[in-house]
């Protein structure tokens, strides 16, 4: 049949006080995929994650699971596990009924839940902590334990709701490293939500955008960065500058006002477009080379590079990201190449 | 000056609500039937309170319907609890509102009603009417003992639950039930404890030949002076003050617990 493991079609979600939380969304997962989902707060990535869970009934679509229609069956008969936002352990059980849980659900024998919850244990770093209350745990062992608690029914799909939202820099950067590790030994489809767009480009195998319920772009880490398919989604995987600009024809555009080389075709003549160029695709060139001038207002020490942000005498505010220094108040010139000028079309508001 | 008015004004309020419970304790161990004098001290009272078979009845009584109305009572107001909240907000209030009428309404209109109720339909008043009404003035207590535990879950692990493949009803008995049980616990002393103490409405409800303490201090009273009187209602006095303490005391440890996982 199809290849992929989990199909959303036509999902929409709309709540009981009228909030669309959700607008005609599609998303096929394939199987052993690392798929992210990935917006602002309020976007509908939880929503998304308790339709796939069986928590939330959609009000329009149908969820496919392994090539079946599975919008009526209840969440305890799902092939699905989750990681949730805030962990939600069992406080009245030790660290090892808590990761036992589903598997004594299932009547699996003892020997067994022995063997496979300390393999657990072992494969989260956590071993000898069986007999722990989980509320005696820091915030990090309580995520592991989690994790845990989900993985040990070897579930199709694991589906994890921000798990590495409550934990400091260093922590995260740690468990990023070895949930995918545990991702890859496993084989099993992880569907991720975080609004980190670090998290998300380094993780995933694709990621989705999503804003105000709308898918925005699904594409792999590498697409999604170097050739966003909006504003919005150039806006929000790193920082861009988005400049309103007119087609004049073919691989011209005017803004700034100059009409630009670059290399999009296909737009109508003098159509409003988006112009989305990444701060580090700017070019420090001479002022007599330049295709634009201005004065430098503000310089940044970011580590590796600097953060330049540059006025120009018409009022056109750039940000540009360079390893040379420069210095406030210098007028310096700046260009482009016309394979770093992206094009967008507009998105309507309505 | 006025500080120490305020301190003696306090101590009055006390020595006047307690007064009579006072001497009520003093004469329970006053070896002279008269009430005026004193005899000398004695536990002659509480020995005769143990030889006194209609007493050990009333008592076997009490602690039966007492234990059993109890326990009942707080099976089906935790389950009660549960459906109320998983309602949706909208007919919640109303149903939280309508199940906390009994515990306002006076107690001489519910034990009127109910016995009322059970002529209706034609029930013989004895112990079975006597446990139902104890059941059904005691579940209310339960539901509010209950539900602000409920409140103070996390959801979420209920949906875990569901998630590692529980049934709903299973979810509920190995989770959510675990995850509340001080509030049940709570609420079982508190329904435990008005039980023993009821008098009004077992007075309209037991029947021939079941009586619990409480009405049996009201027919020896009615008899006539007897210094066992003051003995029995010094030992319920002393069990219903415990049980109201550790009921108060876990209440309060619930709530701090709640205040500091807040912070
Ligand atoms: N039960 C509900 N009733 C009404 N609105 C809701 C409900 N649950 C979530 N929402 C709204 O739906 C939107 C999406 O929520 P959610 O999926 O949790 O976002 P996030 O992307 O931050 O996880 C939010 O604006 C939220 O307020
Ligand atoms: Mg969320």
């Amino acid at each position: 049949m199809s290849d992929y493991i989990i199909q959303l079609n036509n999902i929409s979600k709309v709540f009981e006080d009228g909030f669309v939380a959700l607008d005609n969304l599609n998303l096929s997962i394939k199987k052993n995929e690392f798929l992210t989902l990935l917006g602002p707060s309020g976007c509908g990535k939880t929503t998304t994650l308790r339709i796939i869970g069986g928590f939330e009934m959609p009000t329009e679509g149908e969820i496919v699971f392994q090539g079946q229609k599975i919008n009526d069956l209840p969440p305890h008969k799902r092939k699905v596990n989750t990681v949730f936002q805030k962990y939600a352990l069992f406080t009245h059980l030790n660290v090892f009924d808590n990761v036992a849980f589903g598997l004594k659900i299932s009547k699996t024998p003892k020997n067994e839940i022995k063997e496979r919850v300390r393999e657990m244990l072992n494969l989260v770093n956590l071993q000898g902590f069986e007999k722990r209350q989980v509320e005696s745990l820091s915030g990090g062992q309580q995520q592991r334990v989690a994790i845990a608690r989900a993985l040990v029914n070897r579930p199709e799909v694991l589906l994890l709701d921000e798990p590495l939202g409550a934990l400091d820099l260093k922590m995260r950067k740690d468990m990023q490293i070895e949930l995918k590790k545990m991702q890859e030994k496993l084989g099993i489809t992880f569907i991720y939500v975080t609004h980190d767009q670090e998290e998300a480009l380094s993780m995933s195998d694709s990621i989705v955008i999503l804003n105000e319920g709308i898918v925005q772009q699904i594409d792999t880490p590498i697409n999604i960065y170097n050739e966003p398919k909006n504003a919005f989604v150039a806006d929000f995987i790193g920082e861009s500058n988005i400049i309103d600009g007119t087609m004049l024809q073919d691989k011209l555009v005017h803004f700034c006002n100059k009409d630009i080389p670059c290399i999009d075709t296909g737009f109508a003549k003098n159509e409003k477009v988006d112009v989305v160029i990444r701060p580090e695709d700017i070019d420090i060139k001479n002022l007599s080379d330049a295709q634009w001038t201005g004065k430098v207002t503000s310089v940044i020490f970011k580590g590796v590079h600097y953060d330049i942000t540059v006025e120009s005498s018409d009022g056109f505010v750039w940000l540009l990201q360079n390893t040379d220094r420069q210095y406030e108040g210098d007028t310096i010139g700046m260009s482009v190449d016309p394979d770093d000028i992206h094009i967008m079309k507009k998105v309507i508001d309505l | 000056m006025s500080k120490s008015l305020k301190k003696a004004y306090l101590w009055l309020i006390i020595l006047f609500l307690y007064a009579p419970i006072l001497v009520l304790m003093v004469l329970s161990f006053n070896d002279s039937r008269s009430r005026a004098t004193w005899g000398g001290f004695t536990f002659r009272w509480y020995i005769e309170l143990f030889k006194d078979r209609d007493i050990l009845l009333a008592l076997y009584y009490t602690l039966a319907i007492g234990l059993l109305s109890s326990v009942i009572a707080t099976i089906i107001g935790t389950f009660a609890a549960i459906g109320i909240f998983g309602y949706k907000k909208l007919s919640y209030s109303l149903v939280k509102n309508i199940s906390y009428i009994p515990v306002i309404n006076a107690d001489i209109v519910t034990g009127v009603s109910l016995m009322l109720m059970f002529v209706f339909l034609g029930i013989n008043q004895g112990f079975f009417t006597l446990l139902l009404a104890h059941i059904t003035f005691n579940i209310p207590y339960i539901i509010f003992s209950v539900l602000p535990k409920l409140h103070q879950m996390d959801i979420h692990v209920y949906e875990a639950a569901l998630d590692l493949g529980a049934n709903p009803f299973m979810s509920i008995i190995k989770v959510v039930i675990p995850e509340i049980r001080p509030g049940i616990i709570t609420g079982f002393l508190l329904a435990f404890t008005l039980s023993i103490d009821d008098f009004v409405i077992s007075f309209f409800t037991s029947g021939p030949g079941v009586t619990n303490l409480s009405i049996e201090i009201y027919s020896m009273a009615r008899r006539g002076i007897n210094p066992k009187i003051n003995a029995l209602s010094t030992l319920m006095f002393v069990v219903v003050m415990a049980l109201l303490l550790i009921v108060n005391k876990r209440s309060a440890s619930n709530t701090e617990k709640k205040v500091r996982r807040d912070i």
